[in-house]
């Protein structure tokens, strides 16, 4: 099965890609003492606005309302919009990360390696197992209930 | 008119862990069986974890809600009037696909709950019954565990645990120092090569399927074992409606294939597997003049006492790092609080699945929904404190069964193919409220015990509605239960139940070994009683 989320390039306007522009880098500004871009980076909007799938047209709800204050995104009018809208913020905060937190620059700058978990997998290792053996020396905990079985 | 396909013995209706769980057991009679399962296989390399957009994709086309994936296979679910929204996967392998692969079984105790604690119903069978079924099934699947765990009777384990990481150890630790019991979780998921699925190679992702085939998913177990013997499993093929005769017998069903062809599929055997809410819908569905209320329902139990394991969420973050976006989501579990004791306030009780931590877009979701990572300034800080320090627990709390909880059809709702979509009306019980209370505030004495800051507590977690059992309980009396202790319905005696619908009771773990152990169970009888089975 491929991907079967629409892809979103096409779907906002000049002035929302310029509103999510403002709000992406307010939600997740640049850190260079981190190496970290910001969420407004050019290629992470870019993927941000093409990944916006199954909540493109939240992400258009919550673009026209912060646009409408003059796409002055400041830190009050964004709590503001946080405690107006709890779930379209949800929506800023999901579409704008499961981009964000994809970046080469982020997961290097974060310590994972920038790639998929497969074919490579990872090791874990296997702990220490005597760590077991108070859950042991404490004896059984079931309840123990009489068993009557079904004939078969 | 629908086209007419050639009869078949046995028709098995849905293709996910009981369906082919008991479409395996009976291929070995030879009979023509043929399963119809609505959704598609889905291929190993299609899954997330193959690509860089791994978690953005349990939000999209793999997320758990089928109102949210609204992919052809999913039907539209009416759950407005439920605090528990439910999860599920249609395609082959069901829900196994999404599945976490937690594998404990139901305790002795689960069966029994009337007589040792007065609530609900005893089942018409026990732990002993299902003893041989948990076994075969064990093997079947390929569970990993650690034999010896003090809160089961002796089981054995087919291959090595899950490895414990420091997840694990760190909340070992904290259970130690609190005198409770932990131990590794049963899974299933391979720790080793087996019956040619490759091990764990701890992408970390298994709840958006497993690309490397390590967890048992059915479409990987039971169905190419089913295939081989002869097995026919139709996949995208939609049943309607069941259809029944002047003797009250089913017929057959009638579905819509790949091509929206409308069939209708005569067999001498109906097998129902289409889980706790598919089920329902589907026998109410086939309400007819015989049975205006639906079918299988002259108890007017079908579609209620849905139970669904209410579940909570503990979660806190520790200093030191724990790779805990490395290896499977599961790893042990806690039984200390699953038996009744009277001082707690409530009857039953839960067990703990403890889990690892999150990737970073989950870690970075999560942490702004919880309002510990902020937006703007010091994003970057909190996030750093959290990702890859987090780790806690859910609690999968005993769900008693009331018949206001149920499934019914939603007048208006429909699926693609224009059949009427169900409709879930639930709510919390005063018991379950206050078993949930107990389970957050135990979780969080865990937590601090390991030393976590930043704990964080959901006491209901909406999402987690992926147990669905109840609607079409088994018993002995007709007017209580809709089928008899050996899955065969009460009012239509060609017509068997094998998913989590049949659950009398919820017990307090995920239900899936239990289900698949009933199912091999049913299929037993059908073949032992193949000369009065319809008497
Ligand atoms: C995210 C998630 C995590 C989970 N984690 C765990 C876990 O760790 N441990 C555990 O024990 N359980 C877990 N579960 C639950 C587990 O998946 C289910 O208990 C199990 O799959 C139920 O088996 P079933 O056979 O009853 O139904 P399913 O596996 O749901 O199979 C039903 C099948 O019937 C098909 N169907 C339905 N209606 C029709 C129709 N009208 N026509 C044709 N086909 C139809 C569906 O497409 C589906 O494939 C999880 C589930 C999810 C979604
Ligand atoms: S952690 Fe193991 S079981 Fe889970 S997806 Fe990865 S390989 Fe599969």
């Amino acid at each position: 099965m491929s991907d079967l989320t629409p892809n979103t390039s096409e779907y906002f306007s000049a002035v929302k890609r310029e509103v999510m522009r403002l709000v992406a880098g307010a939600i997740i500004p640049a850190d260079p003492a981190r190496d970290m871009p910001g969420a407004d980076d050019p290629a992470i909007l870019d993927d941000i606005l093409a990944s916006a799938g199954r909540d493109a047209d939240d992400l258009a709800r919550a673009l026209d309302i912060l646009g409408a204050e003059g796409a002055q995104i400041t830190d009050a009018s964004l709590a503001r919009f946080r405690d107006d809208h709890p779930a379209l913020a949800g929506v800023l905060s999901l579409v704008i990360a499961q981009c964000y937190y994809r970046d080469d620059r982020v997961l290097v700058a974060i310590g994972m390696e920038p790639r998929a978990p497969f074919p490579k997998g990872y090791e874990v290792a296997q702990g220490d197992w005597s760590l077991l053996d108070p859950v042991r020396a404490r004896g059984p905990i079931y309840r123990d209930v009489p068993q009557e079985g079904t004939d078969t | 008119m629908a086209e007419m396909n050639e009869p078949v013995d046995v028709l098995i209706i849905g293709g996910g862990a009981s369906g082919a769980a008991v479409a395996w057991s009976l291929a070995e009679t030879k009979m023509h069986i043929v399963c119809l399962e609505q959704g598609d296989w889905i291929k190993n390399e299609g899954f997330p974890s193959t690509g860089r957009d791994w978690e953005a994709r349990q939000f999209g086309d793999f997320a758990i809600s089928p109102n949210r994936r609204k992919l052809e296979a999913d039907y539209p679910i009416n759950e407005d009037n439920s605090p528990i929204k439910v999860a599920n996967f249609n395609g082959v392998g069901g829900g196994t696909i999404l599945y976490a692969g937690h594998f404990p079984r139901f305790h002795p105790s689960d069966f029994k709950v009337k007589t040792l604690d007065d609530v609900a119903d005893d089942w018409p069978i026990d732990y002993a019954t299902l003893e041989p079924f948990f076994e075969l099934n064990d093997k079947m699947t390929g569970v990993a565990a650690l034999a010896g765990d003090p809160a089961y009777p002796s089981k054995p384990a087919v291959m090595p645990p899950l490895p414990m990481g420091r997840s694990c150890e760190v909340i070992g630790e904290a259970m130690n120092k609190l005198g409770w019991h932990w131990w590794p979780s049963d899974a299933a998921i391979n720790t080793q090569e087996y019956e040619g699925r490759a091990p764990c190679i701890n992408l970390g992702h298994c709840g958006s399927g497993c690309a490397q085939g390590a967890k048992a998913t059915t479409d990987g177990t039971y169905w190419p074992e089913a295939i081989r013997a002869r097995v026919e499993l139709r996949h995208r093929c939609r049943v309607r409606r069941i259809e029944t005769n002047e003797d009250d017998m089913a017929t057959g069903a009638y579905y819509v294939d790949p091509d929206g062809v409308e069939r209708f599929q005569p067999a001498e055997i109906v097998i129902v597997a289409c889980n706790g809410v598919g089920t329902p819908r589907l026998l109410l569905n086939s309400a007819s003049e015989r049975f205006p209320d639906g079918l299988c329902n002259s108890s007017r139990m079908v579609g209620k006492n849905l139970m669904f394991h209410p579940y909570s969420q503990v979660r806190g973050h520790v200093d030191e790092k724990l790779e805990g976006y490395k290896g499977p989501r599961i790893g042990t579990w806690s039984m200390e609080f699953y038996e009744t004791d009277p001082k707690r306030g409530f009857k039953r009780g839960y067990c703990y699945q403890f889990s690892r931590g999150y990737g970073p877009v989950a870690t970075a979701v999560n942490g702004m929904a919880d309002g510990i990572i902020p937006w703007g300034a010091g994003h970057h800080e909190a996030f750093g404190r959290m990702f890859d320090h987090s780790l806690g627990m859910l609690a999968i709390c005993e769900d008693l069964p009331e018949e206001i909880n149920r499934v019914t059809i939603d007048p208006h709702l429909t699926d693609s193919d224009g059949i009427p979509a169900p409709r879930i009306t639930y709510r919390l019980s005063e018991n379950s409220k206050r078993m949930l209370d107990h389970s957050v505030a135990r979780g969080k004495e865990i937590l601090q015990a390991a030393g976590a800051r930043d704990i964080t507590h959901k006491t209901i977690f909406p999402g987690a509605g992926w147990h669905l059992m109840g609607t079409a309980r088994m018993g002995t009396d007709p007017k209580t239960s809709v089928v008899n202790e050996w899955g065969r319905s009460h009012d239509v005696r060609n017509l068997f139940i094998v998913d989590g619908s049949v659950f009398v009771t919820s017990g307090g773990v995920n239900p899936t070994s239990t289900i698949q152990a009933i199912a091999l169970y049913v299929a037993d009888q059908i073949k032992n009683r193949i000369y009065e089975l319809f008497d």
